[in-house]
């Protein structure tokens, strides 16, 4: 059970109880994304009618609630097309491959317990100490990234298997995006290990739980690690999740439906599932490294039930930002989505990342930390200055024509 | 447990690295090495290897045979390929020579060595010490005794990166490199029609 990854609570005898808890858990947090899922489309179309001053859907169920469920069932009874000049076994095995990273990627999030007052979170159930996550092996953070790079593939292969012009376009495009903004995406992830020295994202929600300093700012990753690195992971996960302003791979004018104008019926469904439930566990993935997860005082009544109300809380804030971002600014060009990732993101982070080594180096050694952090702050600007030199020099040279 | 996992894996693994050879499609190829590289992640994590297991899906299959089937897919050469035609004579023989001499020399050292075989010893992928975990000792290993290996790696691949940028630039003000002599008079046949007289 250990070597799976599993509850490091459980290993030791394993009996009926640490069975039915881990079934449990399971079928707890398949139903949860699914719903959250659900509710998220919901959510994303009525907002964004706010914003656009329409009202959105308003007929299945109270306020539309249930419009995504029948646009599902109503996807299950559409043909099934399967273009003349497609790969067929690629291009059935490409949605599922969307879907499957988007399910085990939540796996490692933890969405409640207790961690008020020196709490580690820990639950009863059945007798057995469990927390509240489907599993905490040690590499954690790691696994998320794994999968998110794993991710790609639904997408490259949709768009190579459909025999089509657009979505091996789209295809291409978004490969190239996904795989440039991971890199950002995992220099922003260290600067979060290298502060809470753990992996594990049980012990990374611990870490930022307490009073926290002075009593009422809390111990956020967010604070902890100078914002920098929140702003980058932000700034890169929606370039990650292809999310708009960084939606190039789906910009319709240019590319139709992208990878998968071809696709019909469940087929569609299941990319488009995929994409917001990469969105609901993005938030919740940003909740956990830099918000403290469900970490949060617990007010009246039992502890592990704030937790989940905190992590609802502080995800459903970041979702809502996700589609106020959304619906407020317009697609970027393709190179600037490039420059903003080569160019500025990644430099950034690295920057940072190098920055905040030092001063944990610092810290250790007893050294000055002001003089230290000033002296890597002087050298991290003069390594700036000299990437804007080369990039200027670079562009002075391209327009002169002297190299292409 | 651990054996119904390694056979599974292992079968995954084999199955992809036949489907490398045996694919007529380059991607269908690439897909069976995905296959192949989630099999050796998985006999990994059986042997308690996790840092290990979800380093070889992130930089192997999530960045490696990403790339490859990129460049695939940007140069189009996803066609499928005549696997009829053997670029080498006898190359799929000696291949199949080989194998069966390797497989010989296993099955020869299970035979001989009987029980010997069973050394023992820890597995070099294994954890040294149960108590501390994998990644710092991981970690620790590689700052502080092979400090210099890594830092050089980190140099070499800084070193190839350069070179790349170097060699992808195209300097347009060079003058184009002018056709040997010995194909510019060959014979009687100019290798750019004159115009006829008269004909504008």
């Amino acid at each position: 059970m250990n070597m799976l990854g599993g509850d490091p609570l459980l290993s030791g005898q394993i009996d009926l109880a640490v069975v039915l808890i881990v079934l449990l858990k399971v079928v707890a947090v398949f139903a949860f994304l699914l719903v959250a899922t659900m509710l998220m489309i919901w959510f994303e179309r009525k907002v964004v009618s706010d914003f656009q001053n329409r009202v959105g859907p308003n007929t299945a169920g109270p306020f539309g609630i249930l419009q995504t469920l029948a646009d599902g069932i109503k996807f299950f009874f559409k043909e099934d097309l399967i273009p003349d000049r497609a790969e067929r076994r690629v291009f059935i095995l490409a949605p599922l491959l969307t879907v499957v990273p988007a399910f085990l990627l939540f796996t490692i999030v933890p969405f409640g317990g207790d961690f008020s007052n020196g709490h580690d979170g820990s639950v009863e159930l059945f007798g057995h100490t469990t927390y509240l996550q489907l599993a905490d092996p040690a590499i954690g953070i790691l696994f998320a990234l794994a999968m998110s790079s794993i991710a790609v593939y639904g997408v490259m292969l949709a768009g190579w298997s459909s025999g089509s012009k657009y979505p091996l376009l789209g295809s291409v495009r978004a490969s190239a995006q996904m795989v440039s903004y991971e890199a950002a995406l995992g220099l922003s992830v260290c600067a979060v290990v290298l502060t809470t020295g753990t992996l594990s994202t049980h012990g990374i929600v611990v870490a930022q739980a307490g009073s926290g300093w002075g009593g009422f700012i809390p111990h956020w990753n967010l604070i902890a690690t100078g914002f920098v690195p929140f702003v980058v992971f932000l700034l890169a996960s929606q370039a990650e999740l292809n999310r708009p302003p960084f939606d190039l791979v789906e910009a319709e004018q240019e590319l139709v439906g992208s990878y998968h104008t071809e696709y019909s019926s469940i087929r569609f469904a299941l990319f488009f599932v995929a994409e917001f439930m990469n969105s609901v566990t993005m938030a919740a993935i940003i909740v956990t490294l830099f918000l403290g997860g469900p970490a949060g005082p617990a007010l009246l009544g039992p502890g592990w039930l704030w937790g989940i109300i905190w992590f609802l809380l502080k995800m459903t804030a970041f979702l809502f930002l996700f589609v106020w971002v959304r619906s407020t600014l317009p697609r970027v060009r393709y190179d600037q989505l490039m420059d903003l990732g080569w160019k500025v993101l990644i430099p950034l982070s690295l920057g940072w990342l190098l920055l905040l080594a030092t001063f944990w180096v610092a810290r250790d050694q007893h050294w000055n930390g002001f003089v230290t952090v000033g002296l890597g702050a002087v050298v991290g600007l003069t390594g700036y200055g000299l990437l804007k030199g080369a990039i200027a020099t670079s562009k002075a040279r391209r327009l002169e024509g002297v190299v292409d | 447990m651990e054996t119904v996992v390694f056979i599974v894996s292992a079968l995954i693994v084999l199955a992809g690295g036949l489907g490398v050879v045996s694919s007529r499609n380059p991607v269908h190829a690439a897909l069976s090495l995905i296959a192949t590289l989630f099999g050796i992640a998985v006999l990994f994590l059986n042997l308690g290897a996790q840092l290990l297991a979800v380093v070889q899906v992130i930089v192997y299959t999530g960045a490696i045979v990403v790339l490859i089937l990129f460049v695939m897919m940007l140069l189009g050469v996803d066609r499928e390929e005549d696997l009829e035609t053997e670029p080498l004579v006898g190359q799929r023989l000696l291949a199949g020579l080989i194998g069966l001499l390797f497989l010989g020399a296993v099955l020869a050292v299970i035979v001989i060595g009987r029980e010997a075989i069973v050394t023992g010893t820890q597995s070099v992928t294994g954890a040294i010490s149960p108590t501390i975990s994998n990644i710092s000792q991981i970690g620790t290993a590689l700052f502080t005794t092979y400090v210099f290996a890594l830092e050089i790696t980190a140099g070499l691949l800084t070193i190839a990166v350069v070179g790349a940028v170097v060699l992808s630039r195209r300097p347009n003000d060079l003058a184009p490199i002018p056709e040997p002599e010995s194909m510019i008079n060959m014979g009687d046949e100019p290798l750019t029609a004159i115009p006829e007289e008269g004909a504008h």
